[in-house]
């Protein structure tokens, strides 16, 4: 066991995939022309007012229910003041006393089992500009200012950098569920800062904490977060004290840099918003957007292991996207017959390595369940192989055909009929006397030795099954 | 008749419009050349840039409004007479200018004076230079609308646009002897008024008389989707609510309003009116609004702490004037020390300290509990008078650099106004004499909120048994 414990908290900024921005009209699509997604409300023009999009507060509070937090009756919005360039406001309307909810939770998956993580907090607030840097010169680019963000604080309740992966991944699967971001780190639509301290094992009082910013991918919060224990614990073996600290990943170099200590602490100097009048949300507004959250993540493996026989953790692997999940219950509901054994394992074999070659998920394949269920109709009825039917579906991602397009064109059908068999057999039998004489004379080994040979004479379209039959047949008359 | 339409009203030029007797253009050129005259000595516009702007921002139709310089007017200049808007010119119209434009009528081609940023009682804190008071161009019109108010007094304007956050269209408006409304919260838009305090900020008519009061009301009032804090409620027709009897009416005299600081000129003239109003057949009682004392400090708490906050903005960064500098944070520090008057920065320093870690409690949360008992003070009024009257000011108009270097004495000069702007309700200051000097002295009505229509009933009844709307200063 580790000298030291790491306690870790994280603060996830989300965009939320409204059509609009959070207090004016302007299109909140990504990659279009620098300020061409402006007007002079996002633009903080002199004798603007903010007017809530209230598709914002919809959204929100069905990432908070998903997320088991109380959401708020009373909630308002608060001005949070500081100079930056990329704020046209110089202040970012935020939450900050009275947040849209608290005291969640979300459950994650360890080596020692499910854990809780509790969530302080979900609230509102906008995003500010994007600065661009040239040699002479900073640009600024408003058109990402006042597209909603969430912020989503956790406790400090991470111990390890893979449980903050783990938890940024159970966060990310639970928002796609919810359908109200795409969670794109590479955009910048889910952002992640950490906080993180050591205390030896068993310690119950808190280390020095230090905030990490600048990580562009989960992997990127988990490395810099590997990277900042082994720093702070090799400081604290040397009997250093450290300070409390902002640092920056440094991605290319894979280690942390310092940027700014407590002393650079700001006073953000929060008061109330007098341009937005603070708001009730009713109980009845919280049902009904609880009545409309989908199945998520949890409900659906525990569904799928009852319901469908699966696997727990091939029910897992299934609902950590939910557009493969979808596909997969489609194919499931629409597969014939009471066991449905045949497809699960299709799923969880081939289809999921197909998938994991390709680097795509399984719904990112695009293939039809119409076509699958055919491809899986001449399995069961005996028509091709198995082996024919794996590279049958590597055809049909490639070419978008139909399975019965593919096995005709490729003469794939098996050989099921005994006369044509016998043909085959014949000729076998007639090469390979020794094994004949071996299987004669008690060697069983020697019947699968000539079935294997009757398979590569006829290409593999001959039925093994059939096949062994007929040569145990003919060889024991 | 045409030089003399500049010193008509509006509702008299607005019957002659609709006789066809004239056309807009002729109330044009009568109001330029009466600028042309009479400004030099008042100051009451800014000066016209040298090059004129493209475009159709200001085509003269119906009866041109003079517009305060801290509203936005699309394609025209809108600089709060301050350095630091230098040049700005808004890409949209504040959502008044539209209802005025709506209305068939116009903006003047010239925006009106003001304390920079409508920080101030005088009108004195300009980049432009102080405006003088019509009655006596040694005197302050008052502020921060007080280019509105002196151009109005003047003959200059027919009717204008002033924004109030503590007083800033009632003091003036007393000051010069013409009519001044503050709405309630909420009644008219704020969408395009550039913000001092947006709690306490609203725009409101500078006019001849109350008659004019409720027309431009008419037109400005009203609900706005784009301004979350106006209020969805149906807007009366407020002419309809002139020539109502007053008999009955129940109106309060806050004894606080009454105590050392109130001039005795002042005093005597509020005693006068009080006088006339109840030959009329309104009742007045004495009652107390018991934290009164409180209004002014609790006033530049909360007003200074939103002033600090909405003035971030003006950073050199996307708009007006920029300091050069290469390092971002000595630019922003250049640009605002340049930019900004002293008064501004005052206010921005106190503002900020009020909002700071460790301090806000004690000053700004503190204050906006104050500010709930002052409103509860006037609720409960409310509940048992029509109205409550009051001097607007404590005093007739001071002299130019009276008050100048001492900020106290001239934020007391708000003393009667603020309360109105810290509880949201409507309230207007009439003339209702002069002082020996002659001074105009002015009248303050204060009513429960969106009641401007029982303002404007007792506002007539007074103006409609008195003369003194009729007097107009001797500037030529």
């Amino acid at each position: 066991m580790p000298k030291y414990e790491a306690v870790i908290g994280l603060e996830v900024h989300l965009h939320l995939s409204t059509r609009t921005k959070a207090f004016c009209g302007c299109s909140t699509e990504f990659g279009k022309e620098a300020n061409s997604q402006t007007c002079p409300v996002c633009l903080g023009l002199p004798g603007s007012l903010p007017v809530f999009n209230r598709t914002v507060l919809d959204y929100a509070i069905k990432v908070a229910l998903a997320l088991n937090c109380k959401v708020q009756e009373y909630t308002k919005f608060d001005r949070k003041n500081y100079f930056y360039p990329d704020l046209p406001k110089d202040y970012q309307i935020s939450q900050y006393d009275l947040p849209l909810s608290l005291d969640g939770f979300l459950n994650i998956d360890t080596d020692a089992g499910l854990k809780r993580i509790g969530i302080t907090r979900v609230h509102m607030e906008e995003d500010a500009g994007k600065l661009i840097h040239e040699d002479n010169a900073s640009l600024v680019d408003f058109n990402r200012t006042g597209v909603p963000l969430l912020e989503i604080v956790s406790q400090p309740d991470i111990s390890s950098p893979e449980e903050a992966y783990q938890y940024l991944s159970a966060l990310k699967t639970v928002i796609e569920y919810l359908d109200v971001s795409d969670c794109d780190m590479e955009k910048g639509s889910l952002r992640c800062d950490a906080n993180i301290s050591l205390r030896l094992q068993g310690e119950s009082s808190l280390g020095v904490k230090t905030e990490l910013k600048n990580m562009n991918s989960f992997k990127g919060v988990k490395d810099a977060l590997g990277y900042e224990i082994k720093r702070q614990s090799e400081l604290l073996e040397l009997g250093e004290i450290l300070m409390q600290e902002t640092r920056l990943w440094d991605v290319k170099e894979l280690k942390t840099v310092s940027m700014r200590t407590k002393e650079g602490a700001k006073d953000y100097r929060y008061f109330p918003e007098p341009d937005l009048p603070p708001f009730i949300i009713t109980a009845l507004k919280i049902e009904e957007i609880r009545r409309a959250i989908p199945e998520l993540p949890h409900e659906k493996i525990r569904r799928f292991v009852e319901f469908y026989g699966l696997l727990e953790s091939d029910a897992k692997v299934l609902a950590s996207s939910r557009k493969d999940a979808l596909f997969a219950e489609e194919c499931f509901n629409s597969y014939p017959g009471k066991d449905k054994k045949p497809i699960v394992n299709w799923f969880i074999g081939p289809l999921l390595a197909e998938a994991n070659n390709r680097n795509l998920s399984i719904s990112g394949l695009n293939i039809s369940s119409a076509h699958l269920l055919e491809l899986l109709g001449f399995l069961s009825r005996n028509e091709i192989s198995n082996l024919a039917a794996k590279a049958v579906l590597s055809d049909m991602i490639d070419t978008a055909k139909s399975p019965e397009e593919i096995i005709k064109s490729k003469n794939l059908i098996q050989i099921s009929d005994g006369g044509a068999l016998k043909e085959i057999m014949e000729e076998v039998i007639s090469e390979n006397q020794k094994s004949v004489a071996d299987y004669k004379s008690g060697k069983e080994n020697a019947l699968m030795f000539l079935v294997g040979q009757l398979m590569r004479k006829s290409q593999g379209k001959a039925n093994p099954k059939i096949a062994k039959e007929l040569l145990k047949e003919r060889l024991n008359a | 008749m045409n030089k003399k339409l500049y010193s008509l009203s509006a509702h008299e030029l607005d019957e002659s419009l609709k006789n066809n007797a004239i056309k807009s253009e002729d109330i044009c050129s009568a109001l330029e050349s009466r600028i042309k005259e009479l400004d030099p000595k008042v100051n009451a516009y800014l000066k016209r840039p040298k090059e004129p702007l493209s475009g159709d921002a200001f085509v003269s139709t119906g009866i041109p409004v003079a517009i305060k310089d801290n509203i936005c007017t699309k394609g025209f200049y809108t600089q709060c007479c301050s350095r630091i808007l230098e040049g700005f010119i808004p890409p949209y119209d504040a959502t008044v200018i539209k209802k005025i434009k709506e209305s068939g009528h116009s903006c003047l081609k010239f925006k009106t004076n003001m304390d920079e940023f409508a920080f101030g009682s005088s009108t004195e804190n300009s980049f432009s230079g102080p405006t003088r008071n019509p009655w006596n161009l040694s005197c302050v019109p008052g502020g921060s609308s007080g280019g509105s108010a002196a151009a109005v007094a003047s003959d200059e304007a027919i009717w204008a646009l002033g924004s109030d956050t503590g007083g800033s269209i009632r003091q003036p408006a007393s000051f010069c002897g013409v009519v001044g409304l503050k709405p309630t919260y909420g009644r008219v838009s704020r969408f395009g008024l550039i913000a001092f305090a947006s709690s306490l900020d609203q725009i409101g008519p500078i006019t001849k008389d109350i008659y004019d009061s409720a027309l431009l009301m008419n037109i400005i009032s009203g609900y706005d989707p784009n301004d979350s804090t106006s209020i969805n409620l149906p807007v009366p027709n407020y002419t309809k609510a002139l020539g109502k009897d007053v008999k009955g009416f129940k109106v309060g005299i806050p004894k606080e309003y009454f105590v050392e600081g109130l001039d005795p000129e002042v005093k005597a003239s509020v005693e006068e009116a009080i006088n006339s109003l109840r030959k009329l057949g309104v009742d007045f009682k004495e009652v107390s609004l018991r934290h009164t004392e409180y209004a002014v400090p609790v006033y530049y708490i909360i007003a200074t702490a939103e002033a600090s906050s909405n003035l971030a903005r003006f950073d050199g960064v996307q708009y007006g004037f920029r300091s050069k500098d290469v390092n971002l944070i000595d630019m922003y520090k250049k640009t605002r020390g340049e930019g900004f008057g002293e008064e501004a920065k005052r206010r921005i320093i106190l503002g900020t300290f009020a909002l700071s870690h460790g301090y806000y409690d004690a000053y700004y949360l503190r204050a906006l509990k104050v500010r709930t008992l002052i409103k509860e003070d006037f609720d409960s009024l409310f509940k048992e008078f029509d109205c409550i009257l009051t001097p607007t000011a404590p005093t007739a108009a001071f002299k130019v650099g009276e008050k100048v270097n001492d900020p106290l004495k001239m934020y007391l000069s708000d003393i009667y106004t603020i309360s109105a702007n810290l509880a949201g309700i409507p309230g207007i200051s009439l003339p209702c004499g002069l002082t020996k000097h002659g001074m105009p002295i002015g009248l303050q009505i204060l009513a429960r909120h969106f009641e401007e229509e029982k303002i404007f009933s007792l506002a007539y009844a007074f103006e409609q048994n008195t003369e003194w709307h009729k007097l107009k200063p001797k500037l030529t």
